[in-house]
């Protein structure tokens, strides 16, 4: 399933006119676990990609929470720490890499909201999602720990976003809350409580549909419904899709292109009578 | 053996003795006691000496010492010069040959330079005796009363148009638990009944000019609406007023008319019309107050007016306003009903407050369980970093009034514990024994979102209980966050008319934080109170005192020494670029246009050099630091 978070966000980026280009030689970010391990080494990769980024003259773009956060921190922490920006500049240098620190890390979502922009979006909608009742949800590392991209505790981002292409994001006061993210793997209890939290305030809230910006949040939400029903004899149906293929959707771009219909929680239910063609 | 541990003393003296114009050189040890100065004025009378070098320790220490002495031997104080062997010679090495010579350089350097010096006397000005003191909370009354009773003319300026403070808001006082407003109202009474203090509420200062024993204070006073000759303080307008609107002497939760006294003992106990609301002045209708006022008090023509006063001195005692609750997210200030500050607390407590002292929810019910907590907005690296002082005991206060009027459980989420003034520790040992749950640990969030059936309608308060090293969720009713206390919001504004510094945290700067709490860099200026910094009301009341005794040491004196030591422009040698104007901190350099010449007020100047420096003309100079003085001494150095 993020295959189709892949095959989306190709899809709506080439819609609404982002030149996206692959990182050439790009590595893993370690994303957060690594930075709690070995900081340096973690530092390492980022840099690495920083550099990469640098020299092809772009900013750097991510779709996933734990990339942006580890990214900007490395990106940050080299501008401030002149003995990190020694010690990796001397280990970039040995792979015949240098970085200047002129990058800008940047999630998608807040690229199309404030360089794409309202009129350019609802320019492209060829499809309505009729009275749709969704609940958006940002995770933990979108707007933590810096604040930059939204409100810490409450953004809005994605709220306006969806707002635009005519869906109704509901009150959804846990929407920043962390669903658990890699504990899934290490504490599955601990998580499966903190995604049972989330798909409860959904429910509650009388959303329909979830709405995902990570691929880590999307798998516990998604994924690990069943486990989370589970455990807490819960019987949580709630289809959850990327923002990106809910905005393809929107686009006129069909299910099969999205990736929609490869989830575990099915959605066709969701949408089977309410997509109605416009403009 | 401070400064003979590493310098040849003897060797010192010897080779200074051989030095041009040096009449007598002597190794003395402790040349500043009593036989040593002793021993200075006699051979100043003796052998007619003219000029006086001592080599010892810092010029900080004992410049003013031996300048005295001096003096007293008949000698210009500026004809003396000191020459620092001890902190910039002895102290900085161990290695004695390096030492010596260094000394030596140091006593040869002053004693060509004071061959250059050159006598200087010190101006004496006459100061005015009246006092300004900005702020009318408990700190101003102290300190306005301790000056009255002295013979004094004490004008008190207020913004509210009453007096009183934040102490007129609060309900009882810790440890004592006397009621605040018993112990304030009699305090304020007198203020306004003293023959040398003139109360001017609902005014403020909007300039402030002059320099210290000569200051202008420009003040507006607001227009009330009510002739204050007139009024007596009836109370028929205010009952007669149709219109009521939300009160912010009780933090919004109750209310008040149009036209209003903030609190029933308010001083002066006039009332003021409200002209945002005020059915005549939006609509102009009504004038219900005016038809009913038997003493034809109500004036809707009062315009704004302006009063300059001349002030030798003044003290600002302008309090704090409290930190913005809702810019803690995670707490749901603003968006929860039943999450209130402090304050609010505080007003619903008092009995005649909008719950005549009824602790009670939104919805009227009495709690039956409050959470309170700690630091909201202090220590706190997002937000203010310091710690507010006295929201410990005013927390610990607030549980103690949650268990005294309801049954409700009380959970009280702390860092620290901060009693630190006399009887607050046994005053926390009281509230230990009364059922009250601590717990240790800053509370991460409050929510409303319920995780089982039993945390529905509550507000659960998430914290790390760091004892027992776990996370607690408690369900409460109501939840008190303990705000921190800010430098007023205007401080930036009133540090500006009044030209004094602020500290990094916003409060006004005192001159010295152990030695010179209330005064300020600039003269004539005194801080008191928690302007200053947040403080309890004996440490108020303590500044307001010690600001009143600051202000009368001069203010009795009649007059006040300036230091000669001032910079001084050569007329010819000034091109009028107007450099120096701008850079000098104590705005003590003016412009004639005219003549096209900087001039320099002496009176304001406080010698730092800074004009001297950036002159490109070199027209400046300071008194006993001449280009030729200092010229002198460097050459010495180097020969």
């Amino acid at each position: 399933m993020n295959r189709a978070y892949d095959k989306s966000t190709q899809l709506v980026c080439k819609a609404l006119d982002i030149d996206l280009a692959e990182l050439n030689d790009w590595n893993c970010c370690g994303a957060s676990a690594y930075m709690s391990i070995h900081e340096m080494k973690a530092h390492l990769l980022s840099a690495r990609n920083l550099a990469l980024a640098e020299k092809e003259k772009k900013d750097l773009v991510v779709v996933c929470p734990a990339c942006l956060t580890t990214l900007t921190k490395t990106n940050r922490y080299l501008a401030e720490e002149p003995r990190l920006k020694k010690s990796i500049g001397a280990s970039l240098k040995a792979a015949n890499l240098q970085y200047f620190g002129s990058v800008k890390v940047r999630h998608l979502l807040e690229v199309i909201v404030n360089d794409v922009g309202e009129e350019e979006v609802k320019a492209r909608i060829k499809t309505k999602l009729s009275n749709l009742k969704v609940a958006p949800y940002y995770g933990c590392q979108l707007t933590r720990p810096f604040g930059v991209i939204d409100d810490k505790e409450f953004p809005s981002i994605l709220d306006r976003l969806l707002a635009w292409i005519g869906v109704e994001p509901v009150n959804f006061p846990l929407k920043a809350k962390c669903c658990g993210g890699l504990l899934m793997m290490t504490n599955e209890d601990v998580a499966l409580g903190l995604t049972r939290n989330i798909l409860d305030c959904a429910k509650q809230n009388g959303a329909e549909c979830i709405i995902t910006i990570c691929p880590l949040c999307h798998m516990n939400i998604e994924t690990y419904q069943g486990d989370v029903n589970k455990m807490f004899g819960t019987d949580f149906k709630i289809p959850t899709l990327y923002f990106t293929q809910l905005m393809g959707l929107a686009f006129g771009f069909s299910r099969k292109e999205l990736g929609i219909d490869e989830e575990m929680v099915p959605s066709r239910p969701l949408f089977e009578k309410r997509l109605e063609v416009v403009g | 053996m401070n400064i003979a541990r590493t310098v040849d003393c003897k060797g010192l003296a010897e080779y200074a003795g051989k030095l041009p114009n040096v009449a007598v050189a002597r190794d003395y040890q402790f040349t500043c006691s009593n036989p040593g100065q002793e021993m200075i004025k006699t051979d100043i009378r003796e052998m007619g000496l003219t000029r006086v070098v001592v080599a010892s320790c810092s010029p900080l220490m004992h410049e003013t010492t031996f300048r005295r002495t001096v003096e007293s031997a008949g000698l210009n104080p500026y004809l003396f010069q000191m020459a620092n062997i001890r902190e910039q010679c002895s102290w900085i090495t161990e290695n004695k040959v390096l030492a010596t010579e260094r000394a030596k350089a140091i006593v040869r350097a002053a004693v060509m330079r004071v061959n250059v010096n050159e006598s200087l006397d010190v101006e004496k000005i006459p100061v005015n005796s009246n006092v300004l003191i900005v702020g009318g909370g408990i700190t101003g009354i102290e300190a306005a009363l301790q000056i009255a009773e002295s013979g004094k003319k004490v004008y008190v300026v207020e913004k509210e148009p009453t007096i009183g403070g934040y102490m007129a808001r609060f309900d009882k006082t810790f440890p004592t638990l006397d009621c605040a407003a018993c112990i304030l109202t009699p305090k304020m009474v007198s203020v306004e009944q003293h023959e040398n203090i003139e109360l001017l509420t609902y005014s403020d200062v909007v300039e402030f000019s002059g320099y210290v024993g000569e200051f202008k204070a420009k003040i507006r006073r607001r227009p009330r609406y009510v002739d204050e000759e007139k009024c007596t303080g009836c109370g028929q307008c205010e009952e007669k007023c149709p219109l009521s609107v939300p009160s912010e002497f009780d933090c919004k939760l109750g209310k008040r008319k149009a036209i209003y006294r903030p609190f029933p003992q308010a001083v002066p106990n006039v009332p003021v019309i409200d002209r945002e609301h005020c059915l005549y002045f939006t609509k102009h209708i009504c004038k219900v107050c005016e038809r009913f006022c038997p003493h034809h008090a109500i004036d809707f023509e009062q315009k704004e007016k302006f009063v300059e006063v001349p002030v030798g001195s003044a003290i600002l005692a302008t309090g704090f306003d409290l930190f913005d609750a809702s810019r803690i997210k995670e707490y749901g200030y603003g968006k929860f009903p039943n999450v209130i500050t402090s304050i609010e607390f505080e007003r619903l407590t008092h009995a005649s407050g909008p719950t005549a002292g009824k602790i009670q929810l939104k919805n009227g019910k009495t709690p039956e369980s409050v959470a309170i907590v700690h630091c909201v907005g202090s220590r706190d690296q997002n937000y203010n970093e310091h710690c507010s002082r006295v929201c410990c005991m005013y927390s610990l206060k607030t549980a103690h009034l949650v268990r005294e009027k309801t049954d409700a459980k009380v959970y009280e989420f702390y860092i620290d514990m901060r009693a630190f003034g006399k009887g607050y520790e046994e005053f926390y040992k009281r509230v230990l024994h009364e059922d009250v749950t601590f717990i240790r640990g800053r509370v991460a969030e409050i929510t409303d979102v319920a995780q089982n059936p039993s945390e529905k309608g509550k507000l659960m308060v998430i914290a790390e209980d760091t004892l027992l090293g776990m996370v607690r969720r408690i369900p409460v009713d109501m939840v008190v966050l303990s705000v921190a206390l800010e430098p007023r919001r205007d401080a930036a504004e009133l540090a500006r008319v009044f030209r004094i510094s602020r500290s990094k945290d916003g409060f006004f700067l005192e001159r010295h934080p152990k030695l010179a709490p209330v005064s300020t860099a600039g003269q004539g200026i005194y801080v008191a109170g928690s302007c200053q910094s947040p403080k309890d009301i004996p440490d108020c009341v303590a500044q307001g005192a010690a600001a009143a005794a600051n202000v009368l040491s001069f203010a009795d004196k009649g007059e006040i020494e300036l230091d000669p030591t001032s910079a001084l422009i050569d007329e010819e040698a000034c091109s009028g670029c107007k450099i120096c104007v701008g850079l000098c901190p104590y705005g003590a350099i003016g412009f004639d246009e005219p003549s096209s010449r900087a001039v320099i007020t002496s009176v304001l100047c406080k010698g730092c050099g800074v004009c001297v420096a950036a002159c490109p003309s070199g027209a400046i100079e300071q008194h006993n630091f001449t280009n030729k003085q200092l010229l002198t001494e460097i050459e010495a150095i180097c020969s």
